[in-house]
Order: structure tokens, then sequence, then C-alpha cells
């Protein structure tokens, strides 16, 4: 039985873009009000998981050739690099440090080593959350 | 003053809504019904979060509007490819 669903699809392709775009905002959001890496993580896996729902597992596969456990482990290293980078300065473990940049266009920005951690944790929550779900759904038996 | 009190009286009735949509999840002949109910339950939260943020005059719940209405959008299809297919994610769908 065929199924059409030229609707969904068209608008799961625009859609997709603004939930990403949603989500880069809320990672560098997260530094004075709500957001942060792990929110910014769940929110960039509920775009794939829309993009696994709208297609199928090996069509999005070829289009994000990524093996997300791989993903995770990359963060995990980032988040503790960090941790590991402050004691090689000589100060405590995952002691953060900040600065004041002036950026063109974007003016006085505070730029600090919190946002890799950040990064880190990101990566960590994409990676496991797709990792979980790809496999339960990997895992239908019949 | 009384726009105030107009948004209470808004958000007293969307919480009817709530309540008689709750019933309709509950109650609902069909899983169809119970998905449509759910749909409407999470489009008015959306609105009575968007009221509470004006009452309290802050910025600080326009986040949470945006990625509920994405929890809800991708539940509802999530839901309707179920009841159509069967499965949610497929492994290679034949089109």
């Amino acid at each position: 039985m065929r199924i059409n669903d030229v609707i969904l699809r068209t608008v799961v392709r625009f859609v997709v873009f603004i939930i990403l775009t949603l989500a880069i905002y809320l990672f560098f959001a997260g530094h004075y009000s709500p957001g942060g890496g792990f929110i910014g993580g769940l929110v960039i896996a509920s775009a794939f998981v829309l993009l696994y729902v709208t297609f199928d597992i090996e069509k999005v596969k070829k289009g994000i050739p990524v093996d997300f456990k791989k993903v995770a482990a990359l963060g995990v290293f980032l988040a503790v690099g960090t941790g590991f980078g402050s004691v090689l300065f000589g100060v405590d473990f995952l002691t953060q440090a900040a600065k004041k940049f002036h950026i063109p266009l974007l003016g006085e920005k505070e730029l600090g080593t919190v946002m890799l951690f950040e990064l880190g944790v990101a990566l960590t929550v994409v990676g496991v959350v797709m990792t979980i779900i790809v496999s339960i759904a990997e895992g239908d038996g019949d | 003053m009384m726009i105030k009190g107009i948004l209470t009286i808004a958000l007293i009735f969307f919480t009817i809504t709530v309540v008689i949509c709750l019933y309709r999840v509950i109650k609902g002949p069909t899983l169809p019904d119970r998905v449509v109910a759910l749909d409407m339950i999470g489009v008015n939260m959306l609105s009575m979060i968007a009221i509470i943020s004006l009452l309290q005059n802050t910025t600080a719940y326009l986040e949470v509007i945006l990625i509920l209405g994405i929890l809800s959008f991708i539940g509802t299809i999530a839901f309707s490819k179920y009841i159509e297919r069967g499965v949610i994610i497929e492994r290679k769908s034949n089109r």
C-alpha cells in the first residue's frame, strides 16, 4: 500500500532547520538565562528524531553518516579534557576561566572555557539519546 | 487593571478547555480521538504559558513555548504514524 505523506515531508524539510536554529540559540543563551549544553543537545536530538520518523533509518544514515556512539565518546572526552586542562595550569580540576573580547559586528562579548565544557555535554547528550532511540527502533523482532 | 482581569478570565477558560480535552483523552472511543485531544491540550498549554508570561510581565517563558510546540508536533506525528503504519521508525520504507 502506497502512503501519501507529501505534506509531512515538505514541512519537515523546513522545520528541521528551525529546530536546529533554536538549539544553537539555546546553546549560546545558557550563560545567564535558561538554556545550555544539555537542553541544546536534547533539542538537536529531537530534530534528528523528527528526521528519523519522517524518513527511514537507511535514508537518514546516508544523509548523516555519523556514528552516534563515537559522538558521545567525543563529547565525554571534551568535557573531561576541559577539566584536566585546568590541572595543567596549576589550578584545581574543572576550574573555568573567562575573558572579555571585542568581536567585530557583535561588540563586547565574554568568552569562557565553560563553552567547551558545554559543547562536550551537548555532544554527549546527542550521542546517547540518538543511540538509545535508534537501537530501540532497530530492535523490533518481527 | 482591566487587561489583567481579561487575561485571568481567559486563563480560566483555557483551563476548562484542557479539562474537557482530558475527558476526551480518557474516554475517547478511538485512538485518533485521543491523539487529537492530546494535540489540543498541547496547543492550549502553549496559549496558557503565553498568557502567564504576559501577566507576570516577563520573557523568561518564551523558550518554554517554543520547545513545548516542537515536542507536541513531534509527538502528534509519531502517534499518527503509529496509527497509520504500526511502526514509528522504519528501517526501509517502500517508496
